[in-house]
């Protein structure tokens, strides 16, 4: 396939490899932001082509990982309404909330529905006047842009059954409160390449200068994940930080200044809960003040459900990098692939679930 | 598949199956007498019994039964009906049978069209012929609207083993090598295109078809066949983890062996699928032992419904009940069985 199959060829990586291991001379701890840089990682497995002295650490860039159990639960007492027809992209669906998931919504008769476009929810708002269409709108960044288009499609069109359960993350305050970790291992970062697609690059410079810390914009092929740890691997052994572009073929420096308009439009920043991580200031999108009426969280009166994880759970820490799964008690015990208790034993590329198959396998 | 002709119950009389369609009363009647019967015609069927009564040889006969359940019930290459004869007719080829007779038991929900339930029962006359097998009993029931979802329909088969012929899962022997007839997850892609609401179209169908004229070609070849299997609910990477299982043995895969069209690939990059997981109706894994994969490869090879077959992996004693792939850049990864369904990703 054009434009993928270059990337993901094998001469390129296993020289990628070599150039690795002819650069490193000790050891370095690397945290790929983004979840679908840890499905590249799992699909190919491509710690076998790194250099012993190189630790990958999965970060917290799994939106469905990261969204909090309390905004879990806000969802299921929504799409457990009548006149709501609940609309969400497919992972969400088994995604643990402190009684059920929004799978055993649906099995119980509530209309809860898989999309692959928000645009998808306005439609069906449109085609169903009379019911209540709910939006899970989660993700980072990247996703974010796509959200927000919906939202001001339904203000310009007037379709007022729409609104959205919003829980949108931002990767850089999320940098800042692992880096600023007293238990911090992380010496260097592959962004997320599709996050910066939209935003660009620049909200990192001040961060790479202020935590000494080197960053390089990766992409999601073998080769361009290969290239991101090469870089960020060089840039350690000569002792810089800077930000680096190993994704150059999507990513500018500005970004996408369309999408960005657009996400000043329709959101402000606002602090934001990450599962297992807590708050982080300023580290999400919530509904502008003119786009408010869109808010199911208002609409739907669910703004009272506050909820802890369960005391058991240390996926905070795991997707921290501080500790690995098998460090939890509750470990392929009370917490398997089939009855997760946290979110990355759900994802089959969260941190516990791969984890948990791999050990199971016994082949690493 | 011709559409030409007409259903032979007046649509202005009865436009869409009603409660009384499944009353056992007239309506019931001239669904079986203007309808199946005519379609599905054969000597056992017209004999009009509680069942069909069979004269059997001595010998070994493979059963199965299988329901469907699709939604769309028309999708791009084929409807629920020919799924349904394809279906069980495929699973009696893998026991190394030769299918011969079919069961077709329908739920219908009030209000579908009879117009609809004609077209179906014209693809299971059409698949069937094709497949060699009659139909031979059957049973309509009607739910209420709402308690069902248009069609539902079974379909349990019979078939015979021929001398000789011993397909046991739990035989594959280290050395042995896989093979698969063809692209893999061509019908589930299809269908997925085909639902409502998933707004995005390809040009890919269904690869609904009866494998036992392929299955007999690969039989005459050779009746030294370790497994045969058709990979449908889970695809690929389940079925093989189920034999892989019940074998006791590993499955090594060549990931730059696997056959997947690039429209199929496309559409999976696109969702966040893997189309190992992905559904199939007209595939077969064959697994043989070393010295025989040749000649079975060209054999299934010169057979339409094997034109595009290769060999994508073989069995190993080394991790035992555990697939692994080698990935196209020449690492290993488990293919393990899912959860649940696979649900499209975000990121």
């Amino acid at each position: 396939m054009k434009h993928l199959d270059e990337y993901r060829d094998a001469e390129l990586v296993h020289k990628l490899s070599q150039q690795l291991q002819d650069t490193v001379s000790r050891e370095w701890t690397i945290m790929e932001i983004c979840g679908g840089q840890t499905h590249s990682i799992m699909k190919y497995n491509l710690t076998e082509f790194l250099p012993d002295k190189i630790r990958l650490v999965h970060g917290p860039g799994c939106p469905v990982c990261v969204t909090p159990l309390e905004i879990i639960d806000k969802a299921i007492r929504i799409a457990q309404r009548e006149e709501v027809i609940f609309t969400s992209f497919g992972d969400m669906l088994r995604v643990p909330g402190s009684e059920k998931d929004l799978l055993s919504v649906k099995a119980e008769g509530g209309d809860v529905r898989i999309i692959y476009s928000p645009l998808d929810a306005l439609k069906i708002a449109h085609e169903n006047p009379g019911r209540e269409i709910v939006f899970f709108a989660i993700g980072f960044e990247t996703t974010a842009p796509a959200n927000a288009l919906a939202v001001k499609e339904a203000k310009r069109r007037g379709i007022s059954n729409f609104s959205i359960l919003s829980s949108h993350v931002l990767v850089p305050p999320a940098m800042e409160a692992i880096l600023s970790s007293p238990s911090n291992q992380i010496q260097g970062f592959l962004a997320a390449g599709h996050v910066c697609t939209v935003m660009g690059y620049e909200e990192y410079i001040p961060i790479a200068q202020k935590y000494k810390v080197p960053i390089v914009v990766t992409g999601f092929e073998p080769v361009d994940i290969m290239q991101g740890i090469y870089m960020v691997t060089k840039q350690l052994e000569e002792g810089k930080h800077e930000v680096g572009n190993a994704y150059g073929r999507v990513v500018t420096r500005e970004g996408n200044k369309a999408a960005r308009e657009l996400l000043r439009t329709v959101f402000r920043v606002s602090d934001m809960k990450w599962r297992g991580i807590g708050e982080i200031p300023s580290s999400g999108f919530s509904l502008s003040e003119d786009y408010s009426v869109y808010d199911a969280e208002a609409k739907f009166d669910v703004g009272d459900i506050i909820q802890k994880e369960s005391p058991l759970c240390i996926a905070g820490e795991v997707l921290q990098g501080v500790k690995t799964p098998d460090a939890c008690s509750a470990f392929g015990d009370q917490c398997r692939p089939e009855h997760p208790l946290g979110a990355p034993m759900v994802s089959s590329e969260g941190a516990c679930s791969a984890y948990y198959r791999f050990k199971k396998s016994g082949l690493v | 598949m011709d559409f030409q002709l007409n259903c032979p119950i007046p649509i202005s009389q009865y436009p869409v199956i009603t409660m009384a369609h499944g009353s056992g009363g007239l309506l019931s009647h001239q669904l079986i007498d203007k309808m199946f019967r005519p379609l599905f015609d054969n000597r056992l069927l017209d004999e009009g019994h509680d069942g069909a009564v069979i004269e059997f040889a001595t010998g070994r006969i493979a059963f199965t039964t299988d329901s469907f359940v699709v939604n769309p019930i028309f999708f791009p290459g084929g409807n629920i009906g020919n799924l349904a004869v394809n279906g069980t007719v495929n699973d009696l080829a893998c026991c190394g049978a030769r299918p011969m007779y079919l069961s077709v038991g329908m739920i219908l929900e009030e209000g579908l069209p009879v117009e609809d339930l004609w077209k179906i029962c014209l693809s299971m006359q059409d698949a069937a012929r094709k497949a060699g097998v009659i139909i031979v009993t059957g049973d309509t029931k009607v739910v209420e609207k709402g308690h069902g979802d248009k069609i539902y329909i079974n379909t349990s088969g019979i078939g015979v083993i021929p001398e000789g012929v011993n397909i046991n899962p739990s035989s594959p022997r280290e050395g042995d090598v896989i093979i698969i007839n063809g692209q893999i997850g061509d019908h589930g892609v299809a269908i997925l295109s085909a639902r409502e609401g998933l707004g995005f179209e390809t040009g890919i169908t269904s690869d609904t078809t009866a494998l036992n004229g392929l299955v007999e070609q690969i039989l005459k070849e050779t009746i030294e066949i370790s497994v045969l299997r058709d990979p449908t609910r889970g695809g690929v990477a389940t079925t093989l983890n189920e034999i892989s299982t019940s074998a006791g043995a590993g499955i090594v895969l060549e990931e730059n062996s696997l056959p997947v069209s690039p429209e199929v690939r496309g559409a999976c990059e696109v969702l966040g699928l893997d189309p190992l997981y992905i559904a199939n109706e007209g595939k077969i894994l064959v697994i043989v032992p070393a010295d025989l994969a040749g000649n079975v490869l060209n054999t299934m090879k010169q057979h339409p419904a094997g034109a595009d077959s290769a060999i994508i992996g073989r069995v190993t004693s080394e991790h035992p009940g555990i697939v692994r792939m080698i990935t196209s850049i020449g690492s290993s990864r488990v293919i393990d069985m899912l959860t649940g369904d696979q649900l499209p990703r975000i990121c």
